[in-house]
């Protein structure tokens, strides 16, 4: 390694993984544009890319994890760690911004537009400026907590109360769970460690379960839909994309348990634990935004 | 640069210049055209100034002269003065500027109201009080635009129907626009709106003098959008009087008897000219399309197949493409014209007809 | 920019197209960049000849309506994501590790990937044009609801985008961790070349723009293909807002592709001035003030969209408000330049080159921020004049004066300077007579994206055309000159610039070794 250990900063040697991701990424969005056209084996080209995708994660998360363990990292390759998990964490955040701007601009802006004045008068005569709705060609809102009879261009929208109020206590939880595993592998008690840490994971699970139950009871007995107009679009978007997030954050929770089951990490260096654990809190933090501004006003 | 700049807008007082904006035809354009020639100017100074020095140093600091680097490298005082000057300038920039915001976006007591609509590649325009609504669309010659025949004088900018306006009068544009984002753009009056979908926005002018006064879509709205233009036409008030009579009469005569059941000749009659009107642009004259982006008419499964389909996609459009729904732009005698023409015309020989009572029967 | 490797060890390292391919190196990388940007440049570059060739004469003659839609469109996406980005980044991939002492970038691997993204979403692009239907055709800035019209191309500009944004922030988070992290000692981020500085600050810039890009996308696409009604009105969205969340990213995006020419032009004239830097710190405050300036501006993209009026005034005084740290920045170039003891080697022509006509640009675009005259001149050719000043003349000359200044560098050899010369005054002439007159056709009254013109328009056209092909052959100077100094240039000093004073030409042989930095050179 000698002639590539420049100063004390890791280098890593040539490496075949990021062209395998290129690869990976070429696939998944050729299959994602068939299939979104309806081009048969779309779905087959979608499913290699995730496939390549994987693989390349593995080999790619494999080396660095093999680095990590054999002690090539110094204390300023962890910093360039803590700083790049940072900003990526901050371009989640604006992807998030993306949405949640589309969502106060319509509900702020294009929906009283659309309920006042000459734009109301001359095109969409009778619309009632309200949220949530579906816009004025679209299906009626019934009020909360009805049931939709299939077919009927009507839907109810999503109360605060009930699942997602427990989903929030859920995240909430998790959050402690993982700070308390934390404490244990800063003390050494990995007993402590991964008991809390399976809990987490198990949290994340079942998070998702009662989401997809809120999905299926959204689509089927609500009438709430992608389709729903204004509401629909920006509850679906925006619960949607942080659904996989906990999707992806719950993943990475799995492995950083298998991972300190086989007794990866030290009391003083766990980046990889720590890194895992702001995404979740991120996650748990967009959960409040959507549960304050998506569920509850 | 500089020089040149400022040679060119020299050339700029001339009227009707071809280094300017158009000779102003109304107030705000006239504000607009002031505000232009100001900062404009403002900026050319700036240049001099600035650039001046620049190329004083390079000139006298050269090396090849034997200049000698000095070694300053800060003057926190000049720093700060360049940073207020600025400001002042700009501050001072502001202050006409939001004049002529606040006027412009002034709407308010107009005395006609038009609601102008935008369709791929047409404007609609519905006077409201008087009851008169007609399309407006590009009169030049598709040889004229192929170079086979001899550009005329308002190439490109020569409208069928053009609007028409009394001078001296606030006139108020409520636009949308039915398909895509347009803009409705007359640049002697001051005037560029976006139309969009869904949404009505406003904008006004008061013509100063009689005329006719010519603009076109500034907003892309797709493959015609070159071939969108806007002619207005600004009467005295006894003109507009007599042209506002003569409209309503012709709409009177030209509009067909929707209860009447017509002969396959006169469908096929009305239905060209409504198909050349309408559907065209897209479909070619003679239905052979341009695939893949607009299919064919000749032989189209929809067009020789059911005529229930055929009816519906006319009427309700594609979403998702630029087939519009033309169930609101045409009447039902157009639009029994225009299917029974598709179906029997064009290369297409399906033998049914479509009455307007089919049509009536599906508008509810 | 072979001979690179010239004294390198590299044993056991791949050769051929998988050192390329599989390279961790930033200099390696570095090169792919600028080398890809490059090619994209010509691309984008004949499509734009394309569009020239058919605005020569009134009439339609060499293309339909429909395809010169998608070479506007596609001129504009492949010229802002695939020539100037890049090549800046290629700029700060050399660069940056050897300007603060370090060894290579913060991330060498997902440096590696950052660039291997960019040919596929290339590909995509580019093979859009095969597909039926064509390409893309709505314009770079992908108004719907015309974008929702149209067929597969759309997504797969769609998904192009999404993955550039993936690259872009991948390569920007790569930079700013390294900006951070990888100081060499005594290396206070107030002493950091100033080209460092606007590369950390349009770093931070991508990372916060980017993903609003690829989530607005992501809103067309479902728009598209699952019933969302973002920009529908009958389902209670807006298309305008899509424009407000693509031009949150769109400003912004502006100012990324200027700052870090900015830097490069605050390198160069200090070097052939051989003289400091004017006021360095007001040029990292004005540079942060861009930035921060830059979120709150974006509307003045839209006044023609009827906006409420007090929205309106708000985004015309914001968008002022940006002339005076641009110009904090001017002045400072010419203060440097001011007493100094000058000379005029290419790089320096083109920074000059660059001062001038991006000032220019400026103006303009100071002139489209008064709203009501921005109400004539939204859409039309001013517009397009506007811009090509600021990124033709602007980033492009910047990115030009880099490739001259730094070359010696890179390839340890001498670039032709009668030959670079030449390069600057012709692309000098020809970019005037291309795009000065584009003010006076968008004065008049001649909107842009149009492929045919009224007649009145046709001489200031016919001149552009002229300008366009000139300008674009001139630009095979440019490949001449690289490609005769990397293989017969003549060796090149190590300090190759006497009044240059940033670490790669101080502590660094011409060209640099494989690892910049081995060992941190301490700065005082
Ligand atoms: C590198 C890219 C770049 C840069 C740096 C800029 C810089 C600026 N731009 Fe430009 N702009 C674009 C790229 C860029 N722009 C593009 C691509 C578009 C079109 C997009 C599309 O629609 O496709 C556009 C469009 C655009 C518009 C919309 C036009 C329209 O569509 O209607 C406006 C309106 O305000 C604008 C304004 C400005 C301003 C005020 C600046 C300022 O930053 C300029 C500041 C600089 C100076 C002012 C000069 C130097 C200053 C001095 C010497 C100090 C003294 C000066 C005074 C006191 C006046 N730009
Ligand atoms: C980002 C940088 C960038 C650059 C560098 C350029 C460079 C050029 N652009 Fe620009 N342009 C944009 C960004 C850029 N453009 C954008 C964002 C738009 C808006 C798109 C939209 O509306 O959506 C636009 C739009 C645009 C239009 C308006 C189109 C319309 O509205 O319909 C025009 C028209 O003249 C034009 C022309 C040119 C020309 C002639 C060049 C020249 O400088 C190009 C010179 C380069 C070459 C020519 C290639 C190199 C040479 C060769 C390969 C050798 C072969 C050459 C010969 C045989 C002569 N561009
Ligand atoms: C702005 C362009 C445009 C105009 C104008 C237009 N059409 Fe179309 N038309 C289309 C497009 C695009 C399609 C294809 C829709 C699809 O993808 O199925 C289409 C499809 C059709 C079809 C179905 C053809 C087939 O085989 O799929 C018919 C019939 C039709 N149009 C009739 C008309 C009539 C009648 C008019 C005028 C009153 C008209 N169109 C005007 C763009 C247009
Ligand atoms: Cu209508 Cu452009
Ligand atoms: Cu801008």
């Amino acid at each position: 390694m000698s002639d590539h250990q420049a100063g004390s900063y890791y280098l890593p040697e040539p490496s075949g993984w990021p062209i395998v991701g290129s690869a990976a990424v070429a696939l998944l969005t050729s299959g994602l544009v068939m299939w979104s056209n309806h081009i048969a084996s779309g779905g087959w080209v979608i499913l290699a890319g995730l496939l390549v995708l994987f693989y390349m994660m593995f080999g790619w998360f494999g080396t660095v994890i093999a680095e990590s363990e054999s002690g090539k990292y110094d204390q300023q390759v962890d910093r360039s760690f803590r700083w790049g998990m940072s900003w990526f964490i901050f371009s989640e955040v604006m992807f998030f911004a993306a949405f949640f701007g589309a969502l106060f601009y319509m509900r702020v802006l294009s929906v009283p537009w659309l309920g006042e004045g000459d734009t109301n008068a001359m095109l969409w005569e009778g619309f009632k400026a309200t949220w949530p709705t579906a816009g004025p060609l679209g299906a009626e809102n019934i009020g909360f907590g009805k049931e939709v009879a299939a077919g009927a261009n009507q839907f109810s929208p999503m109360e605060a109360l009930g699942i997602p109020a427990i989903n929030t206590l859920i995240l909430l939880t998790s959050g402690v769970t993982l700070t308390v595993a934390h404490w244990g592998l800063k003390k050494g008690n990995r007993g402590q460690l991964n008991l809390w840490l399976a809990l987490t994971v198990l949290l994340g699970v079942v998070f998702l379960g009662l989401q997809a139950y809120e999905y299926h009871h959204a689509y089927t007995k609500m009438g709430l839909t992608l389709g729903a107009g204004a509401y629909g679009a920006t509850f679906f978007m925006l619960t949607g994309f942080h659904g996989l997030h906990v999707t992806i954050g719950t993943i990475m929770l799995a492995v950083i348990l298998v991972r300190c089951l086989k007794g990866h990490f030290k009391p003083e260096s766990h980046f990889a634990f720590e890194a895992v654990s702001w995404y979740w809190h991120f996650v748990d933090v967009v959960w409040l935004g959507l549960f304050v501004f998506v569920y509850w006003l | 640069m500089g020089a040149l700049a400022a040679l060119m807008s020299m050339a700029a007082w001339a009227e009707e210049s071809k280094y300017n904006l158009p000779t102003p035809q109304s107030e705000v354009a006239q504000e607009i055209f002031d505000l232009h020639i100001l900062i404009m100017w403002v900026c050319v100074g700036i240049f001099v100034v600035v650039f001046g020095a620049m190329f004083y140093s390079i000139w006298k600091h050269r090396k090849s002269v034997g200049h000698k680097a000095a070694h300053f490298h800060e003057n926190t005082t000049v720093e700060v003065v360049w940073t207020i000057i600025p400001f002042i300038i700009l501050t001072a920039m502001a202050i006409p500027s939001t004049k002529a915001v606040l006027n412009m976006r002034d709407a308010s007591n107009p005395d006609i109201t038009i609601k102008v609509t935008a369709y791929q590649w047409k404007w609609e325009y519905d006077y409201r009080t008087e009851g008169i609504k007609f399309l407006s669309t590009m009169s030049t010659p598709r040889d004229q635009i192929e170079g086979s025949a001899k550009k005329g004088d308002n190439y490109l900018l020569e409208v069928d129907n053009a609007m028409v306006v009394p001078v001296g009068k606030k006139v108020r544009l409520l636009l949308t626009a039915n398909d895509v984002i347009h803009a409705w753009w007359v640049p002697a009056f001051g005037i560029k709106q976006d139309a969009i979908p869904g949404y009505i926005k406003d904008a006004w002018f008061i013509a100063k003098t009689p005329g006719t006064f010519r603009g076109q879509c500034a907003e892309l709205c797709g493959k015609d959008h070159g071939f969108m233009p806007i002619v207005v036409e600004v009467k005295s008030a006894d003109d507009y009087a007599k042209w506002v009579a003569d409209q309503k009469a012709k709409t009177a005569a030209v509009t067909l008897d929707p209860n009447k059941t017509y002969s396959a000749g006169e469908l096929k009659a009305q239905g060209e000219k409504v198909y050349a009107a309408n559907c065209a642009a897209c479909h070619q004259a003679n239905g052979a399309g341009l695939p893949p982006a607009f299919p064919a008419i000749t032989g189209s499964k929809i067009a020789t197949g059911d005529k229930a389909a055929h009816i519906a996609i006319v009427m309700n459009g594609k979403p998702g493409t630029a087939m519009a729904a033309f169930g609101k732009q045409l009447n039902d005698v157009d639009l029994a014209a225009v299917v029974s023409y598709e179906r029997n015309a064009l290369g297409n020989k399906t033998g049914d007809l479509v009455q307007p009572a089919d049509i009536k029967a599906l508008r509810k | 920019m072979e001979a690179t490797h010239a004294q390198d060890h590299g044993h056991g390292h791949p050769t051929g197209l998988m050192r390329w391919i599989t390279t961790t190196n930033h200099k390696d990388i570095g090169t792919l960049y600028l080398w890809f940007a490059f090619i994209m440049l010509l691309a984008g570059g004949c499509l734009a000849l394309l569009i020239r060739a058919e605005l020569f004469q009134p009439g339609m003659q060499v293309v339909t309506p429909e395809f010169f839609n998608q070479l506007t469109t596609l001129h504009g996406l492949i010229m802002v994501f695939g020539a100037i980005m890049p090549a800046m980044v290629g700029f700060a991939n050399w660069q940056v590790p050897m300007m603060i002492g370090a060894p290579d970038m913060a991330f060498p691997r997902m440096n590696n990937w950052s660039f291997w993204l960019l040919p596929v979403a290339a590909i995509m692009l580019v093979s859009s044009f095969f597909v039926p239907g064509g390409a893309s055709a709505g314009g770079w800035t992908m108004y719907p609801p015309l974008f929702l019209q149209g067929g597969i191309s759309n997504d797969m500009t769609i998904f192009a985008v999404h993955i550039l944004g993936i690259s872009s922030i991948m390569g920007a988070i790569n930079i700013v961790t390294t900006i951070l992290n990888m100081r060499a000692p005594g290396m206070t981020m107030m002493k950091m070349p100033l080209f460092v500085w606007t590369w950390l600050i349009t770093a931070y810039l991508l990372i916060a723009v980017m993903p609003v890009l690829a989530g607005t996308v992501t809103m067309l696409l479902t728009d598209r293909h699952f019933g969302t009604n973002f920009f529908n009105a009958a389902g209670g969205g807006d298309p305008v807002m899509f424009q407000h969340i693509f031009w949150f990213f769109g400003h912004p995006e502006v100012y990324i592709m200027i700052l870090p020419a900015f830097g490069i032009v605050s390198q160069v004239i200090p070097a052939f001035a051989r003289k400091p830097l004017f006021g360095y710190a007001s040029m990292v405050y004005a540079t942060g003030s861009i930035a921060i300036l830059s979120f709150i501006v974006w509307a003045h993209h839209m006044f023609t969209t009827g906006m409420p009026t007090s929205a309106q005034l708000f985004f015309m005084y914001a968008t002022m408000l940006i002339a005076v740290p641009t110009g904090v920045k001017v002045f400072n170039w010419v203060a440097t330049m001011w007493r100094g003891s000058m000379t005029f080697e290419t790089p320096m022509l083109f920074a000059i080159g660059f001062v001038c006509l991006f000032t220019i640009g400026g103006f303009t675009g100071l002139v489209l921020a008064i709203t009501p005259v921005d109400i004539q001149l939204q859409d039309t050719y001013y517009v397009v004049a506007h811009f090509h000043y600021v990124l033709v003349s602007g980033s492009l000359y910047a990115i030009f004066a880099g490739v001259y200044f730094w070359l010696p560098k890179w390839t340890g050899r001498m670039y032709d300077e009668k030959l670079g010369k030449l390069h600057f005054w012709l692309s000098t002439i020809f970019f005037n007579i291309l795009f000065f007159p584009m003010h006076f056709l968008g004065l008049a009254g001649m909107p842009r994206r149009i492929p045919d013109y009224a007649l009145q328009f046709a001489d200031f056209n016919a001149l552009a055309t002229i300008g366009a092909f000139g300008f674009g052959l001139s630009q095979l100077i440019l490949l001449v000159v690289v490609l005769k100094c990397i293989k017969s240039g003549a060796k090149a000093a190590d300090h190759t610039w006497e009044g240059a004073d940033s670490l790669e030409w101080t502590h660094l042989s011409s060209p640099p070794p494989y690892h910049s930095f081995v060992t941190p050179p301490v700065v005082k």
